[in-house]
């Protein structure tokens, strides 16, 4: 009896795996656009980027600049439609001014967490032995602290300022990355091509580079995309508590930690700047998720 | 069992040495003179070697690294140099009440978490679970401290029914047991208090919670979902068994194992939202202790905050894995 329920549920499922393949990035790009959910990350990511490259022909205002504190706090109207924050700035043109600074958190922090993380992971599972213990004991020494916490520790000893919280987080996400390679690395090194490109005698840095590492390129990808977001929401919360962009940059933490004391008087001095960080890490949360649905097909049940 | 046990307490000595070789390093990672950091640049050069001499900051960096073992050991982790309390009395004093803030949060992510997973995984693709698992992508997208804001802005500014600071009203009276207030409330049967206490727990509670809420309702979401799928189950039901019965009973419990691991996970990553959290509620835990020492660049204190907190992280990752084994035993023999 069950057998033949097994039967019927097979018979079934509809197979469609019979279309053309038309190559890894093709494949994945129709996959995101394909799935509601990424499509949704994709636009939000895009939109935020647009923003931050032509933030100067779309702000009204000067985002430091031009300052009116007879109007401080004003409420939107049409003319802001955002109000102005405590300094009588209009908060429209800080946020979109902002967006720039988010990018260069999300990118210069996730790329020094991304080369040294990648650097670390594929030399440890490629030398393996000592090297390997020492790395990879390190990497979990790392992941003991939370890392909140341990951001905030190594801002606030490096000194509060913008940089400083970037190096903290790139050094907090190191670990991340190093893992996911030396994981990938440790299973195709002993595969037969390899061992091919090493008899016809290629340096051990050609065949970490070209052989080895697009094996993990997939991960990675995954794995920068959702840092990016979480990169951006660590620097906000530095920035917050006064460890990051300092005052009068426009940075979404920064502004929050402006509007902060005026939270009764004058809430939306704290409502905008919020969203933003919300909309553009829930962006590089859905699109990180749709890649991995995208590139790694198996994974997804 | 036992020996399972003994090989991961052997397992953390090396995490245990490297965390404090890095919460040691961390104040000699400043930038310039520590003592001139600590004490601003108007400072005279008597006080100045007097806190290098208390920091030890004139021996070879090994020496100051084995006496800061040496005096970790005996449970002597230092001094704060603003206030020259000992930093073990300052946390023991704020401990109870980051622990009934992680409590309360945990207890909420928890409850909300695996219900809304299962009720996801059961009714996939229902308007429930499209809900909730949107619900669920925003809640590991906001910042908790902006969240946090807005909730005191609605609840205690606007409406009015909460509390936005503090554990207690000033005019209360609470005589302390444990520390945990509610707990002491409760003991003491003072009513009032208990009321109050209550009404300053829920905001940054569900603050804190907001994050392993998200986690746990999808970890438990994707965990269900494999596991109703599984041949098992089917049997189960084909038994003739009620549906609550096989999703509880059958279900859960095996699916329950991969969000044991996310909960612990999670109740580590507690502490470290906890600086944001108590510093926007000013909830005088150890959180906002480490945020105040920050400030005011007293570092031993920061040194010593860093390093409690990892040990208690990696203590709770600790039990969490031997509970696991418990539960699983095929971890035991892996």
């Amino acid at each position: 009896m069950s057998e033949t329920v097994l039967n019927l549920n097979d018979t079934q499922q509809p197979r469609n795996e019979t279309r053309e393949s038309k190559g890894l990035w093709a494949d994945a790009f129709n996959r995101i656009v394909r799935s509601k959910s990424s499509l949704i990350g994709l636009i939000i990511v895009a939109i935020f980027l647009l923003v931050a490259l032509v933030a100067p022909v779309i702000a009204p205002y000067d985002p430091i600049n031009d300052s009116d504190l007879v109007k401080r706090l004003e409420e939107p109207s049409g003319q802001h439609i955002m109000g102005r924050d405590s300094q009588g700035r209009d908060i429209f043109s800080r946020l979109i001014y902002g967006s720039r600074i988010s990018v260069q958190i999300g990118v210069i922090s996730v790329s020094f967490a991304l080369i040294l993380g990648v650097s670390l992971g594929a030399a440890a599972g490629y030398y393996g032995r000592w090297l390997d213990g020492i790395i990879m004991r390190a990497m979990d020494i790392l992941l003991a602290f939370p890392s909140v916490l341990l951001a905030i520790a190594i801002t606030a000893v490096l000194g509060p300022e913008l940089r400083n919280a970037m190096i903290a987080i790139g050094v907090v996400y190191t670990p991340h990355f190093a893992r996911i390679v030396r994981s990938t690395v440790l299973s195709v090194k002993a595969a037969e091509y390899i061992e091919a490109a090493r008899s016809i005698g290629c340096s051990d840095l050609r065949i970490i580079m070209r052989h080895v590492l697009p094996n993990c390129i997939a991960p990675i990808i995954v794995q920068t995309t959702l840092s990016v977001g979480t990169a951006i929401l660590d620097a906000a919360a530095l920035s917050f508590l006064g460890l990051g962009a300092q005052p009068p940059t426009p940075e979404w933490g920064a502004m929050l930690s402006d509007g902060r004391s005026y939270i009764q008087k004058a809430p939306h001095v704290m409502i905008f700047p919020g969203m933003a960080i919300m909309f553009v890490v829930l962006g590089f949360n859905l699109l990180g998720d749709g890649l991995r649905d995208a590139l790694d097909p198996r994974l997804k049940q | 069992m036992t020996r399972y046990i003994i090989k991961r307490l052997l397992g953390l000595i090396p995490v245990i040495i490297g965390v404090s070789i890095c919460a040691f390093l961390l104040i000699h990672l400043i930038p310039g003179d520590p003592a001139r950091a600590i004490l601003g640049e108007r400072a005279t050069p008597e006080s100045l070697a007097a806190v290098r001499e208390q920091l030890g900051l004139n021996d070879p960096l090994h020496i100051q690294y084995l006496r800061f073992m040496g005096q970790l050991i005996q449970g002597d982790f230092g001094r704060s140099v603003i206030t020259n309390s000992l930093v073990i009395e300052e946390f023991a004093e704020r401990f109870p009440a980051t622990m009934e803030l992680s409590i309360a949060a945990m207890t909420i992510a928890i409850l909300v978490g695996v219900l809304a997973g299962v009720i996801s995984a059961v009714k996939q693709y229902s308007w429930f679970d499209n809900i909730s698992m949107i619900g669920a992508l925003f809640g590991v997208s906001v910042p908790i401290f902006w969240l946090g804001l807005m909730m005191q802005w609605l609840f205690a500014f606007k409406l009015g029914l909460l509390d936005a600071s503090a554990r207690l009203s000033v005019e209360l009276r609470l005589d302390n047991i444990t520390n945990f207030y509610v707990l002491d409330s409760i003991l003491t049967g003072n009513w009032e208090a208990l009321f109050d206490s209550l009404k300053h727990l829920i905001l940054p509670s569900l603050a804190l919670a907001t994050i392993p809420m998200a986690i746990i309702a999808r970890m438990t979401r994707s965990s269900m979902l494999e596991v109703l799928r599984q041949d098992y189950i089917r049997t189960a039901r084909a038994k003739g068994l009620k549906e609550k019965v096989v999703i509880f009973r059958h279900a859960l419990k095996n699916a329950f194992l991969p969000v044991l691991t996310v909960m612990g996970l999670q109740f580590g990553t507690l502490l470290g939202g906890a600086v944001l959290t108590e510093t926007i509620f000013s909830w005088p835990g150890i959180g906002r202790l480490m945020y105040e020492a920050i400030m005011q660049r007293d570092f031993p204190v920061v040194q010593s905050g860093i390093l409690i907190i990892s040990l208690i992280f990696v203590f709770i990752n600790l039990v969490v894995d031997i509970l696991y084994s418990f539960v699983d035993p095929r971890i035991r023999v892996n």
